[in-house]
């Protein structure tokens, strides 16, 4: 195709083909993406589409396994984080990535390289009040002050000021990922306006936001993103609200619902929140899920339940929660102890008489949780770190259910862990709730979400919408996580 | 400069305030400190101590930290009393030697991820059996210029006072002003955005643990010229007093929030905590426990402010 080529060679960056997978996850599965000088593309998909991998791609910061990076006509074999500034590629990241204990011009310094010699203070300075100026007029910030005494919305708004601002290479391709999540109305107004005056001045931009209407009257093209792939790409006008929802969702394949829906308004309830927007409960033998975004606040949630029901000193005689961490390596696992040690923590206080450990009763435990949700291992003396993801996931499960607390909570626990795992344990939560366990399941897995009895739907922090029985879809779910946009 | 209290001003109020309310109290004990002579001798010893804690705040502002300081100052002072008296060149690369071996450290520690803390604990006793194997007795004499550059007497303020301005004003310097010094707390505040932008982060925690290094040699160096002497055990105490010191100063374990002026005003008063309480007569049996009250109220002192500060931003 001869116009594709003629793209390339005009394109300030082109990745073509580019798959980068993480263990047995595919992060990007072939994604081929052209930005053009005086172009604004709108990024957008949901949870683990692949939009914070494709930009750490084009920012130099992670190499693709396969597909290559084209700059300006030519291809970069050795193509970094310095070689991406060199050609003036900028990032904002979803997080606040300043150094909080620098102060502001500090903060100038050290993304500008090339600032340094004597007197770069007021070189700094200038030229980031400048940029400030420029991006949002009347800011008021004075840029001597600490990035930690700062509020965050001013924070973000330095930070946006920074990838514009031009020490000696000028910002070619700025990439903004969810840059509007911290400034109000008037201040995501003003810094949309710079955009608009950025690519009109021949420069371009990557714009990813959750808040669909930004990207609709922004974005001159969008690009929709899911499970690594580029699912949808058309000008901006040929989308709207509904049909970018849809094209976000839009390859759920007509999967047969393997979730019967099960009758629980009768159910006795068993903890109820009081949470900003709706108010949460749980009645006993539910499957809760909660859904949206990630980052919205679900977490929160989590650990606010669990704050609320469990002692702060001593440990309850009768837990009411137990908690299945998400991230297994930050605070799952005890990576120096055997596997029955790690299962067995939890509930010592039940396997231990007068202060000493019942080695006996430990060990039967143990072995029976083996057999019932098939740890495979040789040896439950076996340290933990001998067993893969999926199993080690699976003791940590164990750990949870053998306690005698009715409610488990759930974060996100299934990130990394291959799919037959995943069946297994959705079966397992299956039975115990039909014991009736109440389990409160945080997902970013469409999937998963879907196999809840009810579902709450966060948005910025507060639950925005409940669905139950039958309105439990991908669908609906997309729609709710996106809602109160316009 | 406009005049503002920004945090890091906040932060020098209570070693400041601490240093003063010290030194009022040991004039009211003892008005005959109050003298040029009187002052040298309160702080000639703080001299070392501001060093090896400028070197401590060094690691910690790249969220390390450094056990092996106190031996390494001792390895230091044997070298000097030793080597650098009588053979200065051997001298001068044997502690050439040794920052570059702190740096190699830096790197070790930032290639394979290990704590800080054991390797520099596995650092002391190298350090440790390195300076017996130099002086197994004390003994050895300071190089005259080293003795000359300890007891110069400079109008006006005497040595200790000029010597620990000059100390923090150059480290303020690096530390605060210089890019280097912004490279190096960047990495403590957060190590990807330096990344992000392009440094290279070995080479900065490389340089950071060179500095160290560096004013760890100034620090034996001082030493010995205050002693005369030198003995493989002479500066142990270094390791505690210098983390006790950052921390006095306003610094912290992680973060990359230090302070240079804060930390030799914290050198200082641990110096002077001990002067004040044998002027108090307090038995020698009690005075380190009392010297652990005293830091212990400084740091609350701290804290509480910390939390007001917290609080403050909250509304």
């Amino acid at each position: 195709m001869a116009s594709s080529m003629d793209d390339v060679a005009k394109a300030i960056i082109a990745v073509d083909g580019a798959k980068v997978s993480f263990g047995a996850v595919k992060a990007l599965d072939g994604v081929t993406l052209r930005v053009m000088p005086g172009e604004c593309v709108g990024l957008v998909g949901h949870n683990g589409a692949g939009k914070s991998t494709i930009v750490s791609v084009i920012n130099g910061g992670l190499t693709p396994h396969q597909g290559t990076v084209t700059s300006d006509g030519e291809r970069q074999e050795r193509y970094g984080i310095n070689a991406a500034r060199d050609r003036g590629v900028r990032c904002v990241f979803q997080e606040l990535s300043l150094c909080p204990n620098l102060s502001i011009v500090e903060n100038t310094r050290l993304v500008h390289r090339a600032l340094g010699g004597f007197g770069w203070r007021s070189r700094a300075a200038k030229i980031i009040e400048k940029s400030l100026d420029a991006v949002f007029p009347g800011h008021g910030i004075d840029s001597g002050r600490t990035v930690g005494d700062l509020s965050i919305a001013d924070r973000q708004m330095v930070e946006i000021a920074l990838a514009f601002s031009d020490a000696g290479t000028p910002a070619r391709l700025v990439i903004l990922d969810e840059p509007t999540s911290s400034l109000d109305a008037s201040l995501a107004r003003q810094m949309l306006d710079h955009v608009r005056r950025f690519i009109s001045g021949g420069g371009s931009v990557i714009f990813i936001s959750h808040i669909l209407h930004e990207i609709l009257e922004t974005a001159d093209r969008i690009v929709v993103m899911k499970d690594g792939r580029v699912v949808a790409e058309r000008p901006a006008h040929r989308f709207d609200h509904h049909g970018l929802v849809e094209a976000m969702g839009s390859v759920a394949k007509a999967e047969t619902r393997q979730r019967p829906v099960r009758e629980q308004s009768a159910a006795p309830v068993i903890l109820s929140h009081q949470a900003a927007g709706i108010p949460f409960t749980a009645r006993s033998g539910e499957i809760i899920g909660l859904a949206g975004l990630a980052g919205h606040g679900q977490t929160e949630l989590l650990l606010a339940l669990h704050a609320a029901r469990s002692g702060n000193w001593l440990p309850q005689r009768n837990p009411l929660v137990t908690f299945v961490a998400g991230d297994r390596r930050l605070n799952g696992v005890f990576e120096l102890w055997s596997i029955m040690r790690n299962f067995s923590i939890a509930s010592l206080g039940d396997m231990s008489r007068r202060g000493l450990v019942l080695e006996a009763g430990e060990k039967t435990t143990a072995t029976a949780w083996k057999e019932r949700i098939e740890i495979r291992t040789p040896d439950l003396d076996n340290r933990i770190l001998s067993l893969s993801g999926g199993n080690q996931q699976k003791v940590l499960f164990a750990r949870a259910l053998a306690t005698r607390a009715p409610i488990v909570l759930m974060d996100d626990p299934m990130r990394g862990v291959d799919v037959g795992t995943k069946q297994e344990v959705y079966a397992i939560i299956r039975e115990e709730a039909a014991r009736g366990r109440t389990f409160i399941w945080y997902s970013t897995e469409m999937d998963e979400v879907c196999l809840c009895d009810r579902v709450y739907v966060f948005r910025e922090g507060r639950i925005t919408a409940e669905l139950g029985g039958d309105a439990v879809d991908e669908a609906n779910i997309i729609s709710a996580s996106f809602e109160g946009t316009a | 400069m406009t005049f503002r209290l920004s945090s890091d001003a906040i932060r020098l109020v209570i070693p400041a305030l601490s240093l003063s309310l010290l030194l009022a109290a040991v004039f009211w004990l003892q008005p005959r400190a109050m003298s040029y002579i009187g002052l040298n001798l309160l702080f000639n010893l703080a001299v070392p101590i501001a060093l090896a804690t400028i070197a401590q705040m060094l690691v910690m502002a790249v969220n390390d930290l450094d056990l092996s300081m106190g031996a390494f100052v001792s390895f230091v002072a044997c070298v000097t009393a030793t080597f650098l008296r009588d053979a200065p060149v051997i001298g001068i690369l044997i502690l050439a030697g040794a920052v570059a071996a702190y740096a190699a450290i830096g790197v070790v520690i930032h290639l394979r991820d290990l704590p800080s803390i054991v390797v520099t604990l596995g650092m002391s006793f190298v350090w440790g059996g390195l300076a017996v194997l130099l002086l197994p007795a004390p003994g050895g004499r300071a190089p005259d210029w080293v003795r000359w550059l300890m007891t110069v007497k400079p109008p006006l303020a005497p040595m200790a006072i000029v010597a620990s301005i000059i100390i923090a004003v150059i480290a303020h310097f690096i530390v605060k002003r210089s890019s280097l010094g912004v490279l190096i707390r960047g990495v403590g505040g957060n190590q990807r955005s330096v990344e992000r932008a392009g440094w290279s982060i070995v080479a900065a925690r490389a340089t950071a643990y060179a500095l160290a290094g560096l004013f760890a040699v100034l620090a034996g160096i001082a030493l010995v010229g205050l002693t005369t002497s030198a003995d493989a055990n002479i500066a142990l105490r270094y390791t505690l007093l210098s983390i006790a010191g950052v921390i006095l100063g306003g610094g912290e374990f992680i973060g990359g929030r230090v302070s240079p002026i804060g930390a030799v005003i914290g050198a200082l008063t641990l110096t002077l905590a001990g002067s004040f309480l044998s002027f108090l007569r307090i038995s020698p049996d009690w005075q380190i426990g009392a010297q652990g009250a005293i830091l212990i109220i400084v740091l609350a002192l701290r804290l509480m402010l910390n939390r007001l500060e917290k609080r403050e931003k909250r509304r």
